[in-house]
């Protein structure tokens, strides 16, 4: 269960940040407040997820001891979210990619069987939804766009697209979780999630890879150097100065 | 870049029974973005059950200069502002 449950903030954790890192940066200012403002959802949520864990955990952590405290090898997130920022297409297309998953993630887990799990997810899947109608809209606007635009986006989803894999693999944590009537198979969102990427990558005129090679790891522990790298920075402070306040 | 998108003018309603309000304006490509941008900023913080957003180029608007003649001349008839009537107290507020 500890697991399930950092598997799920450590996701929304790095995430939150890789948004984030755009605050004060954005092409427009419309696009940073509305940045800004899915990074502090993502970060509203780990609050949920990663208190639960360490609730669960027993251990005296709370979600801060969580986020700031501990190591890569630690972490539980999708590597799909800690790809850096990169370009502004590169940017959204992993998150329309995330939204995506995310959305149908949380619609199922408003049926857990577990009662804590339900109520958070019934509380995020409301902001999941706006932002996958906000990313979506996007990805189709700037895939059927302006040549530069179009070429931009397409080769953002070839670089991602190896990450999408790891979405949906099933592994014992999972059968155990989807036994226990807390979480379903990961795989079992995949026809879902193929369905409505198929109709957005339409409209976006945009072509899905055929290389369905999955890159796989971070929700084990295995993660990219990149997650290295945006950990140091987030919690510098903290390593540096412990329990420090303002 | 924000430079070839066109400004709309947001309006939005604070509660069911008010009228929706002038609140500001922001840049968006088209008219479903401008309405996703108006949420993100201007009702993060329960400001609002519903947008409308307008391109400000289709407001037409009276001219400063003739803030004279379009509304002086209300103000010379008193009998347009009955503040005179003794108003029953069964009325309520009016």
């Amino acid at each position: 269960m500890f697991e399930f449950l950092l598997r799920m903030g450590d996701t929304t954790l790095v995430l939150g940040h890789r948004v984030s890192e755009w605050c004060g940066h954005s092409p427009v200012l419309e696009e940073d407040i509305a940045l800004a403002n899915i990074a502090l959802d993502m970060i509203g949520q780990t609050r949920m997820w990663l208190g639960l864990a360490g609730e669960v955990e027993g251990q005296g952590r709370d979600a801060d001891a969580l986020a700031f405290r501990r190591d890569a090898w630690d972490f539980r997130n999708l590597l799909l979210v800690e790809r850096p920022n990169r370009d502004f297409g590169h940017t959204l297309m992993r998150q329309f990619l995330f939204d995506l998953w995310h959305h149908e993630r949380l619609s199922d887990l408003c049926l857990s069987e577990d009662d804590r799990v339900a109520g958070i997810a019934a509380k995020c899947v409301k902001e999941a939804d706006y932002h996958l109608e906000r990313s979506k809209d996007l990805i189709i606007r700037l895939g059927d766009g302006s040549a530069e635009s179009h070429q931009k986006m397409q080769a953002a989803l070839e670089a991602l697209w190896p990450y999408v894999g790891e979405m949906f693999s099933d592994d014992t944590l999972d059968s155990e979780m989807s036994e226990a009537g807390i979480a379903p198979l990961p795989s079992s969102q995949r026809p879902r999630f193929d369905k409505a990427l198929n109709t957005t990558l339409a409209l976006a005129t945009l072509t899905r890879p055929e290389n369905d090679f999955a890159q796989l790891g971070g929700r084990s522990g295995t993660h990219t150097e990149d997650l290295g790298h945006m950990l140091a920075t987030m919690q510098f402070l903290q390593r540096a100065y412990p329990d420090a306040r303002w | 870049m924000a430079n070839d998108w066109p400004l709309w003018e947001i309006f939005i309603r604070g509660q069911h029974g008010l009228s929706h309000r002038h609140v500001g304006s922001l840049h968006a490509p088209d008219a479903e973005m401008a309405v996703l941008n108006a949420r993100d900023v201007y009702t993060r913080r329960n400001e609002g059950v519903s947008i409308w957003v307008v391109k400000s180029e289709d407001v037409t608007a009276s001219a400063p200069s003739r803030k004279g003649p379009m509304f002086d001349p209300s103000n010379d008839k008193t009998y347009r502002h009955p503040t005179f009537f003794d108003i029953p107290d069964e009325v309520g507020s009016m």
